[in-house]
């Protein structure tokens, strides 16, 4: 029934079933059973904060490799903009697009033009009559992916028009194939270097729709480590390699970014997939007035704070905000019509809810009974130690027939007093041996 | 058919920044009840207004939602001060919140009017000085 392929991979002799990923979960989607941490692939909106919070690096996020290059006649490479700010004393983007080409790219389109065609296009949108407001951004898949399980009413408020990935790709793919007309559309592979698991699942689900153009989706780190040596041999011989893009492109890179681009003061930025989450729920209760935007981004700091960067989010901002500097604002004059038809969308998001207890309403009203009866008898210290986030979640885990009552190790402990209690009792009649010696001196006897 | 589900919550007088979290919940437990969007969007933006109401002018309260085969209901109660002039405060735009709860966003006047809207019945029973009891329905047929 459900076939979503999140891009989160366990290492299961890595993983402790300690209780970190679980307690940091924003969606509850993960559970420990027999010891290790599943992941429960309806529910995970790929965050990556499991990937990020895991102690004993236990969880990985899945990409592809430099291997899938291999099976392409020509590889297009689309950096996303955060990769520029992984690198420490660049003062010139064009020695990574420059370096992109030595290892195994044969051109670059930089996702940052896309976003500037993307920012064009909202300040156009906003200005549109009849449109519901705020205006949410669609940058963020993991954001997306939320609103789509749990804001039927947000859905529309997300702007119909793919990320700017997408478009980097179509557009990309289209030059690529006019400019070699030898070339088959097979033959030509376009790369996400990606800073976050949550655009892997976007790519492998189709969330772009039927005709997908990104092939496969690298990890900045994997390009950051490639591109160190390349890119320290060009740095002294020069490139002629430069950036396309501006200092809006790049802005998106970190939160406020995409925001201050659309010259509009009534914006809202939030950052970290917990102040996302309430920046929805007060949005979808009305609460928040008069605002035209609004940009969420799950990580912390917005991209360069993704699962799969090198650098510190803030470093890296500050990396990116003495690049953009000298840069102009957005030098590719950025038309609307640039954008591909294919790229427009009827609605962004589609709302699709799964925390249904039943198809049956009758049905779902007994179990939520039984639920909070069984809530009721459980320690409410959401302690974790049974498998769930919180004992409410663990009460629906047994009402689902996932888990057994006994897992509850609070509730364990009283039982076993309770019975080495009586134990003793009849011990003391019987002169039996204690079933565990009562202190030091009792240990010293035996 | 099926008895009524019943929640109960306490809502914090002292807290801004946690004012809405019983509305919240209720709109998951309403999710998983398979309740249509319609039903959850009325049923959280009218708790919610009464809830801030609660924090704002009467140092918190209880909220108790009843889920039945026909309808949701809502009670909230507090002790706080009362409103003197029940009709007066369910005109839009009029309100007696304080120059800093306006500053934070809220006192728009439009509280009570939004809970009138989104819901079937709304009664209010409220005495100077000894609290105000706000009941909701919003029927599900």
């Amino acid at each position: 029934m459900n076939t979503y392929k999140h891009s989160v991979s366990l290492d299961e002799s890595k993983c402790k079933g300690c209780t970190t990923c679980l307690k940091r979960c924003p969606t509850e989607a993960i559970r420990i059973r027999d010891g290790r941490a599943i992941i429960n692939p309806q529910r995970c909106i790929d965050c990556g904060e499991c990937v990020r919070v895991c102690p004993h690096k236990a969880k990985k996020a899945v990409h592809d490799t430099f291997d899938s290059l291999k099976a392409y006649k020509y590889r297009i490479a689309l950096p996303a903009p955060s990769l520029y700010g992984q690198f420490a004393n660049l003062d010139n983007i064009g020695y990574i697009i420059g370096g992109l080409k030595e290892i195994g790219f044969d051109s670059v389109f930089e996702v940052a033009r896309a976003a500037e065609i993307v920012t064009a296009y909202t300040r156009l949108y906003l200005s549109r009559p009849g449109i519901v407001k705020p205006v949410i951004s669609s940058a963020c898949p993991a954001v997306s992916r939320i609103i789509s399980m749990n804001f039927p009413f947000l859905c529309e408020h997300v702007i119909p028009l793919l990320p700017p990935v997408d478009i980097a790709a179509m557009i990309a793919k289209r030059e690529a194939l006019e400019a070699h007309p030898e070339l088959s559309p097979e033959e030509i592979g376009v790369f996400f270097l990606s800073p976050c698991p949550a655009k892997v699942s976007y790519v492998k689900n189709g969330f772009a729709g039927e005709s997908n153009y990104i092939d496969h989706v690298l990890s900045v780190r994997d390009v950051y480590f490639a591109l160190l040596d390349v890119m320290r041999n060009l740095r002294e011989t020069g490139t002629e390699d430069f950036t396309e893009a501006g200092m809006v492109g790049i802005g998106w890179a970190s939160t406020g970014g995409e925001s201050s681009a659309i010259f509009n003061e009534r914006y809202l930025a939030a950052d970290g997939i917990e102040n996302c989450i309430r920046v929805l729920e007060q949005i979808d209760n009305e609460e928040i007035h008069n605002l035209d935007f609004v940009e969420l981004n799950a990580c912390n700091g917005g991209c360069v704070g993704g699962a799969m960067t090198v650098a510190n989010p803030y470093i890296a901002q500050t990396r990116l905000q003495s690049l953009r500097r000298y840069l102009p604002v957005s030098p590719n004059r950025p038309n609307v019509s640039d954008i591909p038809k294919e790229a427009m969308r009827e609605s962004a998001v589609t709302y699709a809810p799964n925390a249904k207890l039943s198809e049956d309403r009758v049905k779902a009203m007994e179990m939520m009974h039984d639920i909070e009866s069984i809530c009721k008898s459980l320690p409410g210290i959401d302690c974790g130690s049974c498998g769930a986030p919180t004992c409410m979640a663990f009460a629906e885990d047994i009402i689902k027939g996932e888990t057994n009552a006994d897992e509850c190790t609070v509730i364990m402990r009283t039982l076993f007093h309770d019975y080495l209690k009586k134990h003793e009792e009849k011990a003391i009649l019987e002169g039996l041996k204690p079933l565990v010696p009562k202190s030091k001196q009792e240990k010293n006897d035996n | 058919m099926g008895e009524p589900l019943k929640f109960h919550f306490e809502v914090d007088g002292e807290n801004f920044s946690s004012a809405g979290e019983a509305s919240v919940m209720v709109k998951k437990k309403l999710r998983q009840l398979g309740f249509s969007p319609e039903i959850m969007r009325r049923v959280s933006i009218a708790m919610y207004e009464g809830e801030i109401n609660m924090v704002i002018h009467a140092d918190g309260g209880t909220a108790d939602v009843t889920v039945s085969d026909t309808e949701i209901e809502i009670v909230l109660k507090d002790k706080g001060p009362g409103i003197a002039d029940v009709e007066r405060a369910m005109q839009e735009g009029y309100s007696t919140a304080c120059d800093n709860i306006r500053a934070l966003g809220f006192g728009a006047g439009m509280g009570l009017p939004n809970m009138k809207k989104y819901s079937d019945y709304l009664h209010i029973d409220s005495e100077v000085g000894v609290g105000t009891t706000v009941t909701m329905r919003i029927n599900l047929n």
